[in-house]
């Protein structure tokens, strides 16, 4: 086992699957030489040439479609939009194309494709780097999205996602990158699409969350805990399609749960997991499923995300709303 | 001579065969054989005769989704007839010819048209995508094709088509300047029919022609008569054996028209097309002129003539009765069409979807 920070999973996910299939490309602007404006590309071009690690132009659009074509003659591309905020400029070639691809087709062709970008906010990145537009893309039928919120599971999912034959989205929260070391594998090893986590178990109110909420959610349960309330938080992991099973399981042993995500109260995929708790387990739930979100505004101004950002006291708030309905 | 002047006239229109069917470039002449010459003359007769039948299929309520070719024959046939088996074509929403000359079979064509999933169904080796609904989406997607045939080592190319208006999209600067940065493998036809829907091309740019947009993206352009199918056949050939040399990608805009509607859906040429129009590009009919030039060399003739469109119109039938047989659509064939393996939420609906077909 080595410590890694989740971008060096990241890395170490991509260089595993170069290795292991010739017919994984990367490529983005500036993944090549200069490894990437994050580092995740490190010393790939290096190791696999320019032929398997290569810049784009410009253009992510463009992007998009060099990888279907690529997809289309043999390949298995891993694309990167430098940032998410960039998504608009390609969301043809993702949703309407790439995720198209084999129901249009009658399964005649595929989109073996993963999209890599980085979000999220508590960095002070100026306009629209940091939004949380997975909202977006999990209502679009055909691809899936993952937000990984550890190393572990950032490299597994990432190489699962890589040899999956159909269009992955992979989120990479830009404050998880290199704020804690944790404990990876040096040997490749996947982890299943569509199955969460349990990252703390619990037995009072469930905390379901992704990405970067994920430790804002494990501090609240802290606190919770000093004042007896035991918190389950359950890291989603992938965010389209749910994971139910292990959603419901958590809510019908605590019988309370809350939502908590980074996006906008509108935005992102809280409701949709409300939704399905109260479809599968409304007999178990001795409260309402509340929701902890950003509110319904633009993405903040970087010097007002402390203020706008969600956090552990929210959650903290929300929870034992919960606890004492 | 001003810059713009100097750049038109990089752009001249080239041409073959003139209006009357006489040789006026000789020595442009494509070699092809007696044979192929008769076979392209077929193939557009085939096709004139495949639009007619088509349209009067949509009116009945047989084809759903049509956009007529008729004009365009030349600008579709001479083009596709430049490529090898193995070549990829990445069609526009109209451009169902040219995949079915590459290997599409008919009857699936008709069942794309009437939004069926086994039109989509492409047969393996038959290197052809769907027809593209978003306009320039196949732009880019060629060149990720033409890059993945360079990367492959093969000498094939990716031929792509879109429309005047689909030349202001981003995407056809994207595809064509991604191309070009690559030298992907790939050849881009602009068919240029001087109207999207009501638009005329003058509203679209104010580049004198589409041909020139290829300056942009640093690779060749060249504009061509689209109504002079050996014209088309010879740039396309041309820009086919550039990119397998390793030159890079090749535009082409065909002048071209469209005899019919934009698609059967309810639009109305003579609200926007004046009558002087349509008859200024009925003179250049594409089988007009061919068939001039080929009964001048004593290759073609009426009956032969007659048997193809006696041929075309028997095959049309066999392929409207083999689309109704196709079975029909379920819930759970969609469903299956979505991914390798279902999600949770597929497998719990083809579940739900199973017991309501079962009942």
């Amino acid at each position: 086992m080595a410590q890694m920070t989740m971008i060096q999973a990241i890395t170490d996910a991509m260089r595993t699957e170069l290795k292991n299939n010739e017919n994984v490309v990367v490529f983005g602007e500036d993944v090549g030489q200069n490894g990437g404006v994050f580092r995740a590309t490190e010393g790939l071009q290096q190791e696999f040439g320019e032929d398997r690690v290569f810049d784009t132009p410009l253009a992510e659009s463009g992007i998009g479609g060099l990888a279907i074509g690529l997809g289309l003659t043999g390949f298995r591309p891993v694309m990167e939009i430098q940032f998410f905020g960039f998504i608009f400029e390609v969301m043809d070639s993702v949703v309407a194309q790439a995720g198209r691809m084999r129901y249009r087709s009658g399964g005649a062709y595929h989109s073996p494709i993963t999209i890599r970008s980085p979000f999220g906010g508590g960095v002070k990145t100026p306009e629209l780097h940091a939004d949380s537009l997975e909202g977006l893309v999990a209502q679009a039928p055909g691809v899936k999205v993952i937000i990984p919120s550890t190393p572990y599971d950032a490299k597994g999912l990432l190489i699962s996602a890589i040899r999956d034959n159909d269009p992955v989205i992979y989120l990479e929260h830009m404050k998880l990158y290199r704020s804690f070391r944790g404990e990876v594998p040096e040997e490749e090893y996947t982890i299943e699409i569509g199955k969460a986590d349990v990252k703390r178990e619990g037995t009072d109110v469930s905390i379901i969350t992704y990405g970067a909420m994920v430790h804002s959610s494990l501090k609240a349960a802290e606190e919770l805990e000093k004042e007896g309330i035991s918190a389950e938080v359950v890291d989603l992991r992938t965010v389209s399609p749910l994971d139910i099973d292990t959603i419901i399981a958590s809510v019908e042993k605590t019988g309370r749960a809350i939502v908590v995500q980074e996006a906008q109260k509108q935005a992102g995929i809280a409701a949709n997991v409300v939704a399905e708790i109260n479809d599968r387990a409304i007999l178990s739930l001795e409260a309402p499923v509340l929701r902890v979100t950003a509110p319904d505004t633009v993405f903040p101004f970087a010097s007002a995300e402390d203020v706008w950002l969600p956090d552990y006291k929210d959650i903290v708030v929300k929870a034992k709303t919960v606890y004492n309905f | 001579m001003s810059m713009i002047e100097q750049v038109e006239n990089q752009f001249k229109t080239f041409q073959i065969l003139s209006e009357d069917g006489k040789v006026v470039n000789e020595a442009a002449m494509p070699e092809l054989s007696d044979e192929q010459l008769q076979e392209l003359m077929t193939r557009m007769v085939y096709t004139r005769i495949w639009d007619q039948r088509a349209i009067s299929l949509n009116r009945q309520g047989r084809l759903g989704f049509y956009a007529p070719v008729a004009g365009q024959e030349a600008s579709m046939l001479g083009s596709q007839y430049a490529l090898d088996k193995e070549d990829w074509i990445l069609p526009g929403y109209r451009d169902i010819p040219q995949i079915v000359y590459h290997g599409l079979p008919l009857y699936q064509a008709f069942l794309y048209s009437r939004g069926h999933f086994q039109g989509g169904q492409i047969p393996e080796g038959v290197n052809v995508l769907m027809p593209q609904i978003i306009i320039g989406a196949q732009i880019i997607q060629a060149a990720g094709v033409g890059v993945g045939l360079k990367k492959k080592g093969k000498k094939n190319v990716a031929l792509t088509y879109t429309g005047d208006g689909g030349a202001s999209q981003g995407d056809f600067y994207e595809g064509i300047n991604f191309a070009g940065a690559y030298g992907a493998q790939a050849i881009f036809i602009v068919q240029n029919n001087r109207f999207a829907i009501s638009v005329p091309v003058e509203k679209q740019s104010a580049a004198k022609t589409i041909a020139q947009k290829a300056v942009a993206a640093g690779i060749e352009g060249i504009q061509v008569d689209g109504m002079d199918v050996l014209a088309v056949y010879a740039a396309t050939k041309q820009a086919r054996d550039r990119a397998i040399n390793g030159d890079g990608p090749t535009l082409i805009e065909t002048l071209t028209y469209r005899y019919g509607p934009h698609t059967m859906a309810g639009d109305d040429p003579t609200r926007y097309r004046t009558e002087d129009l349509d008859n200024e590009w009925t003179k250049k009919d594409p089988l007009v002129r061919f068939r001039k030039f080929l009964e001048e060399k004593g290759l073609w003739s009426e009956d032969q003539e007659n048997k193809v469109v006696d041929q075309a119109k028997e095959d049309i039938k066999a392929a409207i009765k083999k689309a109704d047989g196709a079975p029909k659509q379920k819930v759970t064939d969609l469903i299956g069409f979505m991914f390798e393996e279902l999600p949770h939420n597929l497998k719990e609906q083809m579940e739900e979807y199973t017991a309501k077909e079962s009942k």
